[in-house]
């Protein structure tokens, strides 16, 4: 009996020296052929629901040096890091945004050293942009209308000098992307929470007021939406996943002017050019569209490499070197990867990000 | 698990419905034991009799296949309320636990997966078709007598055919009416109360009908606010504390009993009720303190009627089981309430129908034969949009015998599974399968309880409803995942009814395991939809040590002193080889420790008792890419407890106190579930 008690006391003693978890420090990566250009860019890796896995990285131009997972290693002292699912980042008068979907709050940080500033709460969150002094967040909590189920989303106004929210909007369903132009706001709504029946509406907010002008009918479960080179408005439309396809109009003097018969998940401007790839039901396309001419090529990646891409999840154009990044998200639950693409579409590199890496902002 | 990916908020509401899946529709279901008193043949040391004077009731049992089991006076003087608390000591077992009272508790042996250990209470398998999980957490201890793991499956002799059909089996046994001598009723009053605004009162009245037949009934109340106190911290970093809101639970448990003897066998009748009410605490992430507040809410109803019949006529015996199971589950999430969340308000409704006839011979007694047939019909309802309404039939057959000769034991089964699923849309799909088992034990050393055992078995597990029809995740061509296991072990144990020494055993057992078409789910090459495929492929080496050891230290005042202590250890190297060409290929599965071990030391002297339990788990990786943003640390708890009972004018009033987690380690097992830290219990009962 002594002698298992000794032992018992050998086994608590051996496993009191449990210690708590250290800051875990990031994985710097030298990227062999990187092509040289002046600053560099953030990547956000969303992490899975419920895991509290959103991270940061940095890739630096100059140096061509990949850090995977900065932000805790800088900010230690922010309790529970990042958050959970990094929905946007982008950049604005040398801060850096990024909006955390399932943390419900916007996390201001240093554009040039990922310090964090400031988290601002904004429930159910989704994307950002700005104009001077102000951001406007997209969000899905709006007004609650007639039921529990039947409830708009809303932009939120943020004074970004008093880091607070100063006003708000009511959109249409579950609003996504926001362009501004002319002083106006135009969101892309999807109606996702209320599928099948997809909103299929922009909504226009005049920026002076504050408030609603209008709606315009684009197509179903609208997402994503970037300016074109004549002031067009470009909006992807996610279709419903089954027989109506993903496509992408161009909206002129709030009328859709055309329909591009390309299948989008994701885009973004490079140019002229919209680079873009959707899933067509069997494969994912990758395509990029002229947008003056509304010429559609399809297959930027010209050497083939587009097969080992096993989930293609996020897109952004290199605006100093006009390469193009394109994200994998692999299986969702381990880390995924980077792969960068000349301008020519043949692929330069690849590296190792956090777990689903989606949005990439240029500094 | 995630569901599809349209939006993330979408992504979230559809892992809520999951989640509402997985975690929570169960059901129960009661029977009595399966039937091991008076039986035919020659039935060797394997059986699980329930004697409640052996005060060290862990037993490794001397059987063909490891066995493991905890019951009598062991069980409860184990800190805990549910059989999870209980079940945790057991070698080999990973308990997955999301935390406090209400916290879906579920079981993975040898890091097979959850859904391929069946769970048996009094003697029937608790399903669940539609997600194949079952929650510990919801069965009281304080109304069981033993709880078994058998590695392999079960081997007596009469069984039904499902208790051949899954990987590793877990058997609850609730308590059998008992009566002293010239009584006709036991009544029996409990209430426990302690950490986290925890109410549980309970009564238990058992009366003999005739001489011949007797009935009981067991109700239970429990009230818990679930709200504890956790830190999250990072060494030189930040230190986060926060209560855990939104846990609270209400269940009612009410069970009524008929047993009744006669000639040759036996019957019983079970009706069965819970009903509850509980929050969903979510996941522990970054948020602004003070903004937002989880408010997603569930209710539960589960019924089941079940009856046996066990009865033997000369060389011939019979088993035969029927129950009927309902099971509702309702889930809210409410952005009235909670303004970050989306509104969902979704039911669901299980039925299930059992019918099982098992037919033993025993020949001679050096073999004897089972042949067992069962079907099964289950079918789910719910008001999703676009459900597909599927309905379940299974047929399970099996054929096994039992060789005995001198030194050596054998034993092979072969069980045939066929299943019928169709829906409402048309779709119907059948799946067959055939699982060998196999399994030899010699006892080279004539008189001593020592044995070297090998087993093989190849079993399967049918995909569930939700892997097949969830609303656009689920995929109809899916196969059976299927698991190879090798297992060679030794065991050796020695009684002794006076001296210092009672009790020895030691144990033994190292084991190779495979898991083919693991049913997981993946992203279809597109960020918005995602389906379940058979992909997976994992290959498990494990080891397992224990001993026990009971002792007669000393008499106090004529009572005996007896010491029990009980040590356990397991390594599992449980590798993910599904892809060669992943950069993670080869790293240890989610959750998984390589080590992990349990010690439990009791001290029992007259009608006191004292009991340290101590369980420790290391290392882990959230994910099988095993790099420093997926590691848990290692965690470790003691837990005490102290109980007597006094005789009080001719009944017993029964005392325990427990305190838990007593170094108030802060640890999770889920990743973002965090543990209460120190707490304690209080027991009181009267027997009249």
């Amino acid at each position: 009996m002594r002698r298992s008690l000794a032992f018992i006391s050998a086994i608590m003693l051996l496993c009191a020296c449990v210690h708590e978890e250290p800051v875990i420090r990031p994985v710097q990566t030298r990227i062999e052929g990187a092509t040289a250009f002046d600053g560099g860019f953030y990547l956000l890796n969303e992490g899975n629901m419920g895991s509290n896995k959103c991270t940061l990285d940095w890739f630096d131009g100059q140096s061509g040096i990949y850090e995977k997972n900065i932000f805790g290693y800088r900010n230690p002292r922010v309790a529970m890091e990042l958050g959970d699912v990094g929905n946007d980042l982008k950049i604005h008068r040398e801060r850096l945004y990024a909006v955390i979907n399932c943390s419900n709050l916007v996390e201001v940080m240093d554009a040039g050293t990922a310090a964090h500033i400031a988290g601002i709460p904004v429930p159910n969150c989704r994307y950002i942009c700005f104009d001077d002094d102000f951001a406007y967040v997209s969000s899905y909590a709006g007004e609650i209308l007639s039921g529990p189920a039947d409830r708009l989303g809303c932009v939120v106004k943020i004074d970004l000098g008093k880091m607070e929210i100063v006003g708000r909007c009511e959109v249409g369903y579950q609003p996504e992307e926001m362009v501004i132009s002319e002083g106006r706001l135009y969101v892309a709504n999807s109606g996702g929470y209320m599928a099948p029946d997809y909103d299929d509406r922009v909504s226009v907010i005049d920026l002076e007021s504050f408030s609603l002008s209008g709606h315009i009918h684009v197509g179903i479960n609208l997402h994503r939406m970037c300016l074109g080179p004549d002031g067009s408005i470009w909006v992807s439309s996610r279709g419903d996943y089954g027989s109506r396809k993903s496509s992408v109009m161009v909206v002129r003097d709030d009328a859709v002017t055309d329909t591009l018969d390309v299948r989008c998940n994701v885009m973004t401007r490079r140019g002229d050019d919209l680079i873009v790839y959707g899933y067509d039901g069997k494969n994912t396309v990758f395509s990029s569209v002229d947008m003056r001419t509304m010429e559609i090529s399809e297959g930027f990646i010209k050497d083939g490499s587009e097969s080992r891409i096993r989930t293609p999840y996020g897109l952004a154009a290199n605006p100093h070197t006009g390469e193009i990044l394109i994200t994998d998200a692999t299986d969702y639950v381990t880390p995924g990867k980077l792969i960068c693409y000349s301008p020519d579409g043949r692929k330069l590199w690849s590296v190792t990000t956090g777990d689903i890496p989606s949005s990439i902002a240029f500094y | 698990m995630s569901a599809y990916r349209h939006m993330k908020r979408i992504e979230l509401a559809a892992s809520l419905m999951m989640a509402a899946f997985g975690f929570h529709v169960i059901d129960a279901t009661a029977q009595t034991l399966a039937g091991r008193r008076g039986q035919v043949g020659t039935e060797s040391p394997d059986t699980l009799e329930l004697n409640s004077s052996t005060v060290s009731a862990w037993r490794s049992e001397v059987s063909v296949t490891p066995a493991q089991t905890l019951d009598g006076e062991a069980l409860h003087r184990l800190s805990g309320m549910s059989v999870s608390d209980a079940i945790r000591y057991f070698s080999g077992m990973q308990v997955k636990d999301y935390g406090g009272i209400g916290g879906l508790k579920t079981i993975n042996v040898r890091s097979l997966g959850s859904q391929h250990v069946g769970v048996f209470y009094d003697g029937v398998q608790i399903g669940n078709a539609q997600n194949g999980t079952v929650d510990l957490g919801r069965f009281s201890l304080e109304n069981m007598e033993a709880i078994s793991l058998y590695n392999g499956q079960k081997t007596t002799f009469l069984q039904s055919a499902t208790d051949y059909a899954s990987a590793n089996t877990v058997y609850l046994v609730s308590r059998v009416p008992r009566f002293e001598s010239g009584r006709r009723h036991n009544l029996k009053a409990t209430l426990s109360t302690g950490s986290f605004k925890t109410v549980n009162p309970s009564l238990l009245w058992e009366f003999r009908l005739t001489p011949k037949i007797c009935a009981s009934l067991d109700a239970s109340w429990l009230y818990t606010s679930g709200e504890y106190r956790f830190t999250y911290a990072k060494k030189d970093g930040y230190d986060t504390t926060a209560v855990r809101q939104n846990g609270d639970v209400k269940a009612l448990r009410t069970e009524i009993g008929i047993f009744g003897n006669m000639t040759g066998g036996s019957w019983k009748v079970k009706a069965y009720l819970y009903d509850s009410e509980r929050g969903y605490p979510g996941a522990f992430v970054r948020e602004t303190p003070g903004f937002f507040r989880n408010e997603d809410r569930q209710w539960d109803r589960n019924i089941f009627v079940q009856g046996s019949l066990d009865r033997h006529w000369g060389i011939y015996r019979l088993a035969a089981k029927v129950r009927y199971a309902d099971d509702f589950l309702r889930y809210v999430s409410d952005p009235r309430k909670d303004v970050s969340t989306m509104y969902v308000d979704n039911r669901y409704h299980q039925r299930e129908g059992y019918l099982s006839l098992a037919n033993g011979f025993s020949m001679f007694p050096w073999w004897n034969a089972n042949i067992a047939v069962d079907w099964k019909f289950n079918d789910l309802d719910s008001d999703l949009q676009g459900f597909s309404f599927p309905q379940r039939s299974s047929l399970l057959s099996a054929v096994a015998s039992t060789w005995n000769w001198k030194f050596l034991k054998a034993q092979a089964s072969l069980l045939h599974t066929w299943i019928n699923d169709r829906t409402t849309d048309g779709d119907v799909s059948n799946r067959s399968r055939f699982s060998p088992a196999a399994s030899i034990s010699v006892r080279p050393i004539k008189g001593e309880d020592f044995l070297i055992r090998a087993f093989y078995k190849r079993s399967f597990r049918m995909p569930t409803l939700n892997d097949l029809y969830y609303v656009q995740v689920g995929n109809r061509d899916l196969d059976p995942e299927t698991t190879d296991q090798y297992d060679l072990g030794v065991t050796w144990q020695k009684r002794w009814s006076q001296g210092f020494w009672r009790s020895i055993e030691g144990n033994a057992e190292t084991y190779f395991n495979q898991v083919w078409n693991k049913i997981v789910a993946v992203p279809a090459r597109n960020q918005f939809q995602w389906t379940m495929m058979n992909l997976g492929y994992v290959e498990i080496l494990g080891s397992e040590l224990s001993a026990t050891a009971e002792a007669a230290i000393g008499s106090v005042r004529k009572d005996e002193l007896i010491a029990d202590v009980r040590l356990a250890y397991t390594f599992q190297r449980a590798q993910d080889l599904t892809d060669p060409q992943s950069e993670w290929y080869g790293g240890q599965i989610a959750y998984i420790p390589r080590h992990s071990m349990s010690a439990v030391a009791g001290l029992s002297w007259g009608g006191y008792t004292l009991n340290y339990s101590f369980l420790y788990t290391g290392e882990r990786y959230e994910s099988s890419a095993n790099i420093p943003e997926n590691h848990q640390q290692p965690w470790y708890t003691s837990d005490i407890s102290l109980s007597g009972s006094w005789p009080v004018k001719g009944h017993e009033l029964m005392a325990r106190l427990e305190l838990n987690n007593i170094f108030n380690q802060q640890y999770e097992i889920v990743n973002c579930y965090p543990m209460p830290g120190t707490n304690f219990r209080i027991v009181l009962s009267f027997a009249l």
